[in-house]
């Protein structure tokens, strides 16, 4: 940290020499260890997910939900201090309703975008505000431009992603996403994944990322936005398909650690047909804790 | 020197003269509510059956006598079991929808439970609209509307009333402006009172509507051929239907009325 002790670091509203503010840059910092987010943009929709570790066992498994619903049909997760998004989406809130009342129309989810990344910006700028500690994945589906994703940075610059991921397990997180998408992605250049399918990937792919923090517990939350499954709602997704998302996810990383270890090890290969769709098993081989609702 | 600090600051009566609120085009009242309605929807008409409740109510817009919008849909559902039926001034009704559709939204607001236990049940709606019409009367400035809440709640079908003084009242069979009159006796023929609902099946409580919808077309001047009807089944859950229109009718009888317009009698 070259930052450090020329205090141009201390305050948000006054660039160092070199043209940096540093207090974003640490608000950064704040992200880089916060719990994996994901968004995936599908061809009838959004689906979020988030990676949900449990800090404590007298927590009671499946409350504590992450992802909030700003509009009826946005949702939104992020990334860093949780008090820090959960202001954000009041503001986002606040929003979507003026819009509403003005206008009579649910707020397209690309002004949506504009008016959160001007409010984020705006913490940028004052000595007497810290910047927002927290990435958010926000998305929905509107009657103009249809599902539509969108990340947003800690100094308010927003960008339109078809696969946003962030967090402490962001860098394999969008490994895993940009082979998704290369895969499910026509010629025209149209994606072409579904939002049910989405959902079993986007499990997938937290499982993927935590992988790197293997000894702590978690949990997924999922949820969907979708023309075709939700009446453009955003909504958790329903339990019979977080089942199967999660257990969808357990066997492809029971794969994906099978084919590791017989590389290295051949002794594991007796197992492997037990791993496939035995959680029990995976967790007393692994040491992996399976999560259960 | 006046010492009235009412006319302080004030140009002088004796050099200008007494002030003309004409002049300035200005209200001789202090501030003005709505007095009456603009645009008016007429009657909303409802009835229990022994499975849930029915609720009806066509799609006009009158300007006074003018059928002037011709496709207003006066049925709000909220939720999955409530269904708002709004008559009377049809810019208060609109500003209405925009109340229950924010108190949706607001309800699912970091709620798990939105769609289940948590869900907005017809009670909830009920009591949050007569507290905002009882409420607003005592502003005096009313919405200029009467609503009916139909649903169904823990099992049991739900129908009450709220109108613009912020009076509530609940029964098997309810309407709104002229159908109370003209539709209500009609409805109690096949429901007089609360015991008769178990005994009214879904297509008797039907048919009963459609002839009341139509009685209220052949007799009410400001009503439409078009209309709406909402079944909220405990079973069936929510079925809008829209775009009907009153059928079977004989108006053979119109020619032979005299004593209006230009005729000899």
């Amino acid at each position: 940290m070259t930052s450090i002790g020329t205090g141009y670091d201390l305050s948000n509203s006054v660039f160092s020499p070199d043209g940096r503010n540093f207090q974003v840059e640490y608000a950064n910092k704040a992200v880089e260890n916060g719990a994996t987010s994901i968004g995936i943009r599908c061809q009838d929709g959004v689906v979020f997910a988030v990676e949900k570790l449990i800090t404590s066992p007298l927590l009671v498994p499946g409350k504590n939900r992450k992802i909030q619903t700003v509009d009826s049909h946005i949702g939104c997760v992020y990334s860093g201090l949780i008090p820090d998004g959960r202001h954000l989406v009041n503001r986002g809130r606040d929003e979507a309703a003026s819009f509403k009342k003005i206008y009579h129309k649910k707020i397209p989810v690309e002004a949506f975008a504009d008016r959160l990344g001007q409010y984020v910006q705006a913490h940028t700028l004052y000595n007497s505000v810290r910047p927002f500690g927290i990435t958010t994945i926000f998305g929905g589906v509107d009657d103009v431009k249809g599902p539509q994703l969108f990340m947003l940075d800690p100094n308010g610059t927003y960008w339109g992603y078809t696969g946003a991921a962030t967090g402490k397990g962001r860098q394999s997180a969008r490994a895993e996403l940009e082979k998704l998408i290369a895969k499910n992605t026509s010629e025209e250049g149209d994606i072409q994944l579904k939002a049910r399918d989405a959902v079993k990937e986007i499990a997938r792919i937290i499982y993927v990322a935590h992988e790197d923090n293997k000894e702590k517990e978690f949990e997924v939350e999922i949820s969907w936005c979708s023309s075709e499954e939700t009446q453009g709602k955003h909504k958790l997704v329903p339990q019979e398909l977080f089942d199967e998302a999660v257990n969808y996810a357990k066997d492809a990383l029971a794969h994906l650690e099978d084919s590791d270890e017989s590389d290295s090890d051949a002794d594991s290969d007796a197992d492997s047909d037990n791993d496939n769709n035995n959680n029990e098993t995976n967790q007393d081989n692994e040491g992996d804790i399976a999560l259960e609702q | 020197m006046n010492h009235d600090p009412f006319s302080w600051g004030r140009p002088s009566d004796e050099t200008y003269g007494a002030y003309n609120d004409s002049i300035a085009h200005t209200s001789p009242f202090p501030k003005m509510n709505t007095q009456q309605p603009i645009i008016t929807g007429t009657s909303v008409i409802s009835m229990k059956y022994n499975n849930g409740v029915i609720i009806a109510a066509d799609n006009l817009g009158a300007y006074g006598s003018l059928l002037r919008f011709t496709d207003v849909e006066r049925l709000f559902p909220v939720g999955k079991n409530t269904v708002v039926g709004i008559s009377g001034d049809i810019s208060d009704m609109q500003h209405i929808e925009e109340m229950l559709s924010d108190l949706e939204i607001e309800n699912n607001y970091d709620n798990s439970h939105a769609e289940d236990d948590e869900a907005l049940k017809p009670s909830y709606i009920f009591e949050y609209l007569s507290t905002v019409m009882y409420q607003r009367r005592s502003k005096m400035n009313p919405l200029f509307n009467a609503l009916i809440v139909a649903g169904t709640e823990n099992g049991e079908p739900f129908l009450k009333y709220v109108n613009l003084l912020g009076v509530t009242y609940s029964s098997p069979t309810l309407a709104t402006g002229f159908g109370a009159h003209l539709a209500v006796p009609l409805l109690r023929r096949v429901i007089d009172r609360e015991e008769d609902v178990a005994k009214t099946d879904l297509d008797l409580a039907q048919k009963t509507i459609l002839e009341s919808m139509k009685v209220l077309y052949y007799r009410d001047a400001r009503s439409s051929r078009k209309f709406s009807l909402a079944i909220i089944d405990k079973d069936q859950g929510l079925i809008f239907k829209q775009g009907l229109q009153v059928e079977n009718m004989n108006w053979n009888f119109a020619k032979d009325i005299k004593g209006y317009g230009t005729q000899k009698v």
